[in-house]
């Protein structure tokens, strides 16, 4: 076949194009010569089985590698947070018994002041009650 | 059914099943070879041809002989890859196992003839380039252009083997030899 021929209808623009009309015609050659040889090779199977057998141990290994990458990772992050949380934990928990720790400091100090009051208001003895009135009276005054 | 007509249908079944078993004969290399070219990979181009064939086989009552019979076959096997490759890209970790010659290689092919080793050494270049700007064309690019400068097949074949209209296969042929010419044009 003339590559000449515009048989395409496709722009092969041969006679200013000598070049591709010969790389098109080598190419052809050259695969049907290719073809021509695989045709009537002798038939690899057993190279295809060991290939594949090879193959399949490599994925399977691959496979579990990541599995086992993806487990362990997925324990040490679980892990991870437990931590985390216990330590958020147990701040929190000082600092509530902080806390207590300031209000019992504070209430005690307020019972002391009233025990206090009461003691001397208790303390005067009976004889100076009319003079304790007249105090009282004066300083309303 | 009277053994008369018993014998016709036997007859008949097995004049098909013969002039299937010449249509293998005469077709199966072209197929192989169209296989070959498009995927780079024999053991592939070998086991989809046979499926071809089987498909060819499941379905050769239902073939009425509106084409011919190549270019029937040959539409399956368009299908056969398309699929395949479609396969494969949803089987990505396939990748790995893939077959296919490198460039260079596939270029090594060429006929003694009677060229010398100056014209032998530019034509396997050539041949490098043109695989090199097929790898770079779309898969029905790919096909149209190994139809047409391969298989030397009429447009109106192709069209019907790809189930393409004839203008469209003339625009991909066009796209594709412009990518190829580009590629030739690149390194000369």
């Amino acid at each position: 076949m003339s590559w000449n021929e515009n048989k395409t209808g496709a722009s092969v623009d041969a006679a200013g194009d000598a070049v591709l009309e010969d790389a098109l015609k080598s190419f052809r050659q050259s695969v049907h010569a290719w073809s021509d040889a695989a045709y009537v090779r002798p038939r690899g199977e057993v190279r295809v089985a060991a290939h594949s057998g090879w193959r399949l141990a490599t994925a399977w290994a691959l496979g579990c590698v990541l599995t086992a990458g993806g487990v362990s990772g997925a324990v040490y992050e679980r892990h991870h947070r437990q931590v985390l949380a216990a330590q958020a934990r147990e701040a929190q928990q000082q600092k509530a018994l902080q806390l207590a720790e300031q209000q019992r400091a504070q209430v005690t100090d307020a019972d002391l002041l009233a025990t206090v009051d009461s003691d001397i208001s208790r303390t005067v003895p009976a004889a100076m009650e009319p003079l304790a009135q007249l105090m009282d009276e004066s300083q309303s005054q | 059914m009277t053994a008369e007509t018993a014998e016709e249908i036997a007859a008949q079944e097995f004049a098909r099943a013969q002039e299937f078993s010449s249509i293998v004969e005469s077709h199966r290399p072209q197929i192989f070879r169209f296989l070959l070219a498009s995927t780079r990979d024999m053991d592939l181009a070998e086991t989809l041809t046979q499926e071809c064939f089987l498909k060819a086989h499941r379905n050769w009552a239902h073939f009425r002989g509106e084409s011919s019979a190549m270019t029937w076959l040959m539409r399956i096997a368009i299908n056969l890859q398309k699929d395949h490759w479609r396969n494969r890209r949803l089987q990505f970790w396939r990748q790995t196992r893939t077959n296919s010659v490198d460039l260079d290689e596939a270029s090594d092919w060429l006929p003694s003839g009677e060229r010398s080793a100056e014209q032998q050494m530019l034509a396997r270049e050539q041949v490098g380039h043109v695989w090199k700007a097929m790898s770079g064309l779309s898969e029905r690019q790919r096909t149209v252009f190994l139809l047409r400068y391969v298989e030397e097949q009429e447009l109106g074949d192709i069209a019907r083997a790809t189930g393409l209209s004839e203008g469209t296969v003339k625009a991909h042929l066009s796209r594709a030899l412009g990518k190829v010419r580009a590629e030739l044009g690149g390194k000369r």
